[in-house]
């Protein structure tokens, strides 16, 4: 390609478009230092990793199935489902927390495993299946919680998951690390990894070349909401309790983010790196926002706007190309 | 003698609503350089796609190296070792080059679930040597030339170790020095014992690179010849080589009439060069060509629908500017796409609403509300001049047969008053009876006045009627054919003239 010219080749660079997201959260955190007292220190900063926890891990799924040109609207209500199961399980069946928080994490797969069974083979498109699943979960939720919050009365162990500090940090935002570092190396060294960025670069190809495209994207979805359940423990252990009502709109932070990391909505290209740096980004604006005591609407509407400057990059960025 | 590697015969295979193939038969030996040729339709691909395992053939038998063969399915034919490169490349661009050879094959031996990227990247390095290919393994996709990504294909083939390419117009977007590349790697495989089909459009190439030459038409076998024996012009023959169609209408000169359209040195990337042509009053003006030609190309940047690099357009010898079709539009030029379904009609709204679509503005009453009364006058005037078949003007166009959509479609052009109509590909998925009369219908219109730009992959439908005829290979107009001139040989030779 002859006519690209250095400067958009630098552009296209994902190494460039990381570093370009790490540049700016760094930005954020400067002017947010600068401007309040209050933001550079230690407990609104341990808050802004732990608010990132539940955000990140759930962003962390949804670029896998960005990554294959897919979408998942579905991930903050079955991120709900899966605590209510949890909550279901320790607080009303009084099982032990290991086995809830199993199933709570199994009750997020078998959501992620309906919706990549309707869009591989019932070939529904992601938006409307997973749109579908939404709303399911959003009322299940509310069913099997009896249309009220399940506390953690009997079992006060269960909120260490999330705020048990270790050296200062919270246990949780440790578990979004984790859970980061090995979707990191499930995306880049494993076939899994591999055939995700096949899917979403040409499905087609993938297909002829003798992949089960199918089975690698009802995997991909299964995984991804895997991802919402931890998501979902995370969360009720924070809260010490499942909030059936909360979740909507969780699945677009955790979209924005990934979009805002340089992950492309027309599949094939991402980073985990850039996903988490993406998350970062969407909570320390919102909490730097608040400390700066801008009202909670017009955080909001910072927020959307970031999200449309983030969509309005990728587009562009695919048109220099 | 070299031994054969494939013989096919009888081959049968239908399309709801085609016969694709009838009785063909293709064979292959080892070291040779087969071309497949043949006018566009006339079933290579779907040949070589049964070959590779892409489609089923429904009669007929395969015999590979003397053993009959079915197969299955693609990946069956690569364990054969028959490899197909499309003429679209089937690769995944944000992958690298090692990645797309090897995926569904980069397990880690020891570790199944993990990629070994370090293996691939060192077998990729070995296959390109094979083909002396300076290459990075680990260079994406999307970073390649369109060369380049062709040669991964070939490495891909070959990494199957396979005995059999099929390549399907290679060299369609290569340049002449890449294409030079390409030829040696060709010689290179015919001289290590491969069989190579190759499907080519381009008869100089052909007798550069190929050994033998095997000719179809209509789906049907004609001929295989050693290329030292046959010239050009005889393959051109036995490819057009059926009986020519008798001209409906009256070829009168109509270069003396008023130039309604002129084209000036119209240029696009490397789909439009220098095209420069002009429309008379009252003309049909076929543009014939093969596939990718730039004949659609042509017709879009004429309507503005896509950006041009540089050129002039005169409608009746005044200079325009056509930066959308709504200045073409009001120009007088109106463009029926060959994708009627797409492009030209809202197929669930009715024969009326269509017909006054692009002329709303002519029938609004006073405080902007359409005249309902005046549209329904228009479009009977219209269904009845083009004798439409429809129930009522009320019905949905969805519910019309091709033919009769084409005429709603072209209803709403002259409605608008376009003098300078664009057809391309008019008859396309209109059954044969409804053919003569949109043929009859376009003969009038150009005896009305009406200029007429008709675009068609069909030879004998340019040749019934056309009074001139432009011919364009890659971009270019490569002749340009006065009424009494031009045959079927003839257009097919400027067709597949290469410039430099």
């Amino acid at each position: 390609m002859a006519n690209t010219a250095p400067k958009t080749k630098a552009l296209n660079s994902k190494a460039t478009q990381t570093i370009l997201a790490f540049a700016s959260l760094v930005l954020l955190i400067i002017i947010f230092t600068i401007a309040s007292p209050n933001f550079f220190r230690t407990d609104n900063l341990v808050g802004i990793l732990l608010a990132t926890a539940v955000n990140g891990i759930l962003a962390v799924g949804i670029t896998f199935i960005i990554v294959t040109g897919g979408i998942d609207l579905s991930i903050g209500t079955v991120m709900t489902f899966g605590s209510v199961i949890a909550g279901v399980f320790i607080t009303m069946w009084g099982l032990p927390i290991p086995l809830g928080v199993a199933a709570g994490i199994a009750a997020g797969a078998f959501c992620g495993l309906v919706n990549g069974f309707s869009i591989a083979k019932l070939k529904i498109p992601p938006f409307i299946a997973t749109l579908g699943m939404m709303m399911i979960t959003k009322g299940l939720n509310l069913i099997v919680s009896g249309v009220k919050p399940v506390y953690f009365v009997d079992t006060p162990e269960f909120a260490k998951i999330a705020t048990l500090p270790v050296f200062g940090i919270p246990f949780g935002v440790l578990i979004f690390f984790a859970v980061a570092l090995v979707a990191s190396f499930i995306l880049s060294k494993t076939i899994l990894g591999r055939y995700t960025f096949a899917i979403g670069s040409n499905e087609e190809a993938a297909r002829l070349s003798g992949i089960n495209t199918d089975a690698w994207k009802i995997g991909i979805y299964s995984l991804g909401g895997a991802f919402a359940g931890i998501a979902g423990i995370v969360m009720a252990s924070r809260l010490q309790s499942a909030q059936p009502a909360l979740g909507a709109g969780y699945e677009l932070d955790a979209i924005a983010a990934a979009v805002i990391g340089g992950t492309s909505l027309s599949g094939g290209e991402g980073t985990i790196l850039g996903t988490v740096i993406g998350a970062f980004i969407i909570t320390v604006l919102t909490n730097g926002l608040r400390i700066m005591s801008v009202p909670q609407e017009w955080q909001m509407v910072v927020t959307g706007l970031i999200v449309i400057g983030a969509v309005y990059l990728d587009i562009v960025r695919r048109k220099v190309r | 003698m070299d031994q054969l590697l494939i013989r096919m015969q009888g081959i049968e295979k239908s399309f709801p609503g085609v016969h694709a193939l009838s009785e063909c038969k293709f064979e292959l030996t080892q070291g040779e350089v087969h071309a497949l040729v043949g006018e566009n339709g006339a079933g290579k691909s779907t040949l070589m796609k049964i070959l590779s395992g892409v489609y089923q053939k429904d009669a007929g038998s395969i015999f590979l190296r003397g053993r009959e063969t079915e197969i299955g399915n693609t990946k069956h034919a690569q364990s054969l070792g028959i490899s197909i490169i499309h003429q679209e490349l089937n690769l995944m661009k944000h992958l690298t080059a090692a990645q797309n050879i090897f995926i569904g094959r980069e397990h880690n031996k020891r570790v199944n679930f993990l990629v070994d990227d370090r293996e691939i990247s060192e077998k990729t390095k070995k296959l390109f040597e094979m083909i002396n290919l300076d290459l990075d393994p680990r260079v994406k996709i999307s970073e390649l030339t369109v060369a380049k990504q062709q040669m991964v294909e070939i490495a891909k083939a070959l990494s199957f170790n396979m005995d059999v390419l099929i390549m399907d117009e290679p060299t369609s977007a290569l340049s002449d020095t890449e294409i030079e590349d390409l030829f040696r790697v060709i010689r290179d495989l015919r001289a290590k014992g491969k069989g190579i089909v190759y499907i080519s459009h381009r008869m100089d190439e052909l007798k550069q690179i190929c050994d033998r030459v095997t000719v179809m038409r209509d789906g049907r076998y004609i001929d295989t010849s050693l290329m030292k024996d046959i010239t050009v012009d005889k393959i051109i023959a036995q490819m057009v080589g059926r009986e020519i169609y008798e001209s409906a209408h009256s070829h009168g000169d109509t270069e003396k009439a008023e130039v309604v359209l002129e084209v000036k040195g119209l240029n696009r990337g490397r789909k439009i060069r220098d095209v420069s042509f002009k429309l008379h009053r009252g003309e049909i003006l076929g543009f014939a060509g093969l596939m990718g030609a730039g004949r659609t190309e042509t017709a879009r940047a004429i309507f503005g629908a896509d950006a041009v690099d540089s050129g002039e357009i005169l409608v009746k010898g005044k200079r325009v500017s056509i930066k959308h079709p709504k200045d073409a539009v009001a120009n007088g030029i109106g463009y029926l796409s060959e994708d009627r379904k797409a492009f030209g009609l809202a197929l669930g709204l009715s024969v009326e609403t269509n017909t006054v679509m692009a002329s709303l503005m002519k029938f609004l009453g006073p405080m902007g509300i359409v005249d309902t009364k005046k549209t329904r006058a228009t479009t009977v005037d219209y269904v009845q001049r083009l004798k439409t078949k429809t129930p009522s003007v009320e019905q949905v166009t969805r519910n019309l047969s091709g033919g009769n959509q084409q005429k709603v479609v072209i209803g709403k052009w002259l409605v608008r008053d376009c003098d300078i109509l664009i057809f391309d590909e008019p008859t396309r998925g209109i059954d044969v009876g409804a053919k003569s009369e949109i043929y009859k219908l376009l003969n009038e219109l150009a005896d009305q006045g009406k200029s007429i730009i008709m675009i068609s992959s069909e030879l004998p439908e340019v040749l019934r009627m056309s009074h001139r005829v432009v011919v364009m290979c890659e971009g270019r107009i490569t002749g340009m054919l006065r009424a009494g001139e031009y045959t079927q040989e003839k257009i097919m030779h400027f067709a597949t003239m290469r410039n430099n």
